[in-house]
């Protein structure tokens, strides 16, 4: 009886802990989308080691614990990851790159001007750029094509936040604000990850205008998306 | 190796003198010996016409791409929906285009700014209320074409999204920290400030798994 008991309020606990820990950066931000295969949990953006590259981040599935928890965790075939570049500031995709796997592989295809904007979209297979083999925990394979480098899977989760302290701030019972140091919620966890290294002359030229408070900067508007079959 | 310079040699000869002996689709007992990566037959150990096996290279899949995919979950800036976004509200944020994202959610974000910190008039940036929620609500991620790519490290401001960068310091800072950063000093940080591990410098960026 005493063990079920403690078990009951370890159980409990557990529960109540992960319903306030999973909405962080965009990790678990909605109903819909939480715990799914399509749960973007981060986007990153940012300037490669190769100046010439940008580098594409998507990160889904977060929190995932390290061995069992991260091992047993698989991209879906069913789920489209896309990564969105507006390069004339209507906030309207210029640039597709899509990510999907399929068996052991993640696939990726890059569309210049794409036919189909927005909310639906199809594959088209001569927009194929290239594919990598889907990493695991001991086995990390990256590949590169034309200029473009790719990777797929498992990776340790880059966000940092004290989000147990953020929740407690925002429900009254932090009035003293954060803790400093505080601690991270995310350390030690692991996310999925698909990273795409591009060629800045395979997206053209940014628009100025985009920053109001710095409009003579060329800048990008890029989001990612995730996508399920119909 | 023996057995592949014996094949080149075989069919060397067969490419140059005797091609009408050595057909490719002679069925007797020299097909195994004769089978090559181009004969446009499935022999040997291949595992489809004329790939796979040994010798040949690995099979193409046919894979199919085929369906329509319909959205269900989008990000820009890092925590934009789980902030500012409300109950019943983010599941429709997350199946909007950004082009409709202003019109639809700005007022909703002013809201939910001013819930946060009733105080606020401008942040950092000199943004006040209306056009600062109007920048989140387009959920997008401004990147720079060229230059210095980051959140924010101490001189650019909004031109990337690094792995290092302290997003949450950040954005805690221009809702909380008032016009020039000084305000509610116990909410503009949250006391971690960078990940537990270190990022690599070279693709694919993010550290290995725990």
């Amino acid at each position: 009886m005493k063990k079920t008991k403690i078990i009951a309020a370890i159980g409990g606990l557990s529960l109540a802990v992960l319903s306030v820990v999973l909405i962080a950066a965009d990790h678990i931000d909605a109903p819909a989308v939480t715990g799914t295969s399509s749960d973007i949990t981060d986007f990153y953006a940012f300037q490669g080691s190769n100046p010439d590259n940008l580098v594409f981040v998507a990160n889904v599935q977060g929190l995932l614990a390290s061995g069992q928890g991260t091992e047993q965790a698989t991209f879906d075939e069913n789920v489209l990851i896309e990564v969105n570049v507006d390069r004339t500031n209507d906030l309207v995709e210029d640039v597709l790159i899509q990510a999907i796997k399929r068996g052991d592989s993640m696939y990726f295809f890059l569309k210049d001007t794409p036919a189909q904007t927005g909310l639906n979209s199809t594959i088209d297979v001569d927009s194929m750029i290239g594919s990598v083999k889907i990493s695991t925990t001991t086995d990390v394979q990256t590949s590169t094509n034309n200029g473009y480098s790719f990777f797929a899977g498992p990776r340790e989760d880059p966000f940092y936040f004290d989000f147990l302290q953020y929740n407690a701030v925002l429900d009254g019972s932090a009035p003293g604000g954060f803790n400093d140091p505080g601690a991270d919620t995310f350390a030690g966890t692991n996310v999925l990850s698909i990273v795409v290294e591009v060629p800045k002359a395979n997206l053209g030229n940014a628009a100025t205008g985009v920053n109001p408070l710095n409009p003579s900067a060329a800048l990008y508007n890029t989001w990612v998306e995730s996508k399920r079959k119909q | 190796m023996k057995t592949y310079k014996y094949i080149t040699v075989l069919v060397a000869i067969c490419a140059s003198l005797l091609f009408v002996q050595c057909s490719d689709d002679d069925d007797n007992g020299n097909v195994i010996m004769m089978a090559t990566c181009d004969d446009g037959i499935q022999n040997g150990d291949e595992e489809g016409v004329d790939c796979g096996g040994s010798a040949c290279a690995p099979c193409t899949v046919a894979v199919d791409f085929t369906g329509t995919y319909a959205q269900e979950d989008q990000m820009g800036r890092p925590g934009i929906n789980t902030v500012f976004g409300t109950t019943g509200m983010k599941d429709a944020f997350n199946t909007t285009v950004p082009s409709q994202m202003g019109a639809n959610f700005q007022a909703a974000f002013e809201t939910k700014l001013l819930a946060l910190n009733a105080a606020y008039t401008t942040n950092a940036l000199g943004l006040d209320a209306p056009t600062f929620t109007t920048v989140l609500a387009n959920d997008v991620l401004w990147v720079a074409q060229t230059g210095t790519t980051t959140y924010f490290e101490g001189t650019n401001v909004l031109t990337g999204r690094n792995l290092s960068d302290d997003v949450i310091d950040i954005s805690l800072l221009l809702i909380f920290g008032g016009p020039d950063g000084t305000d509610n000093p116990t909410l503009t940080s949250d006391g971690v400030d960078s990940n537990d591990v270190a990022f690599s410098a070279t693709f694919p960026y993010l550290a290995n798994p725990f």
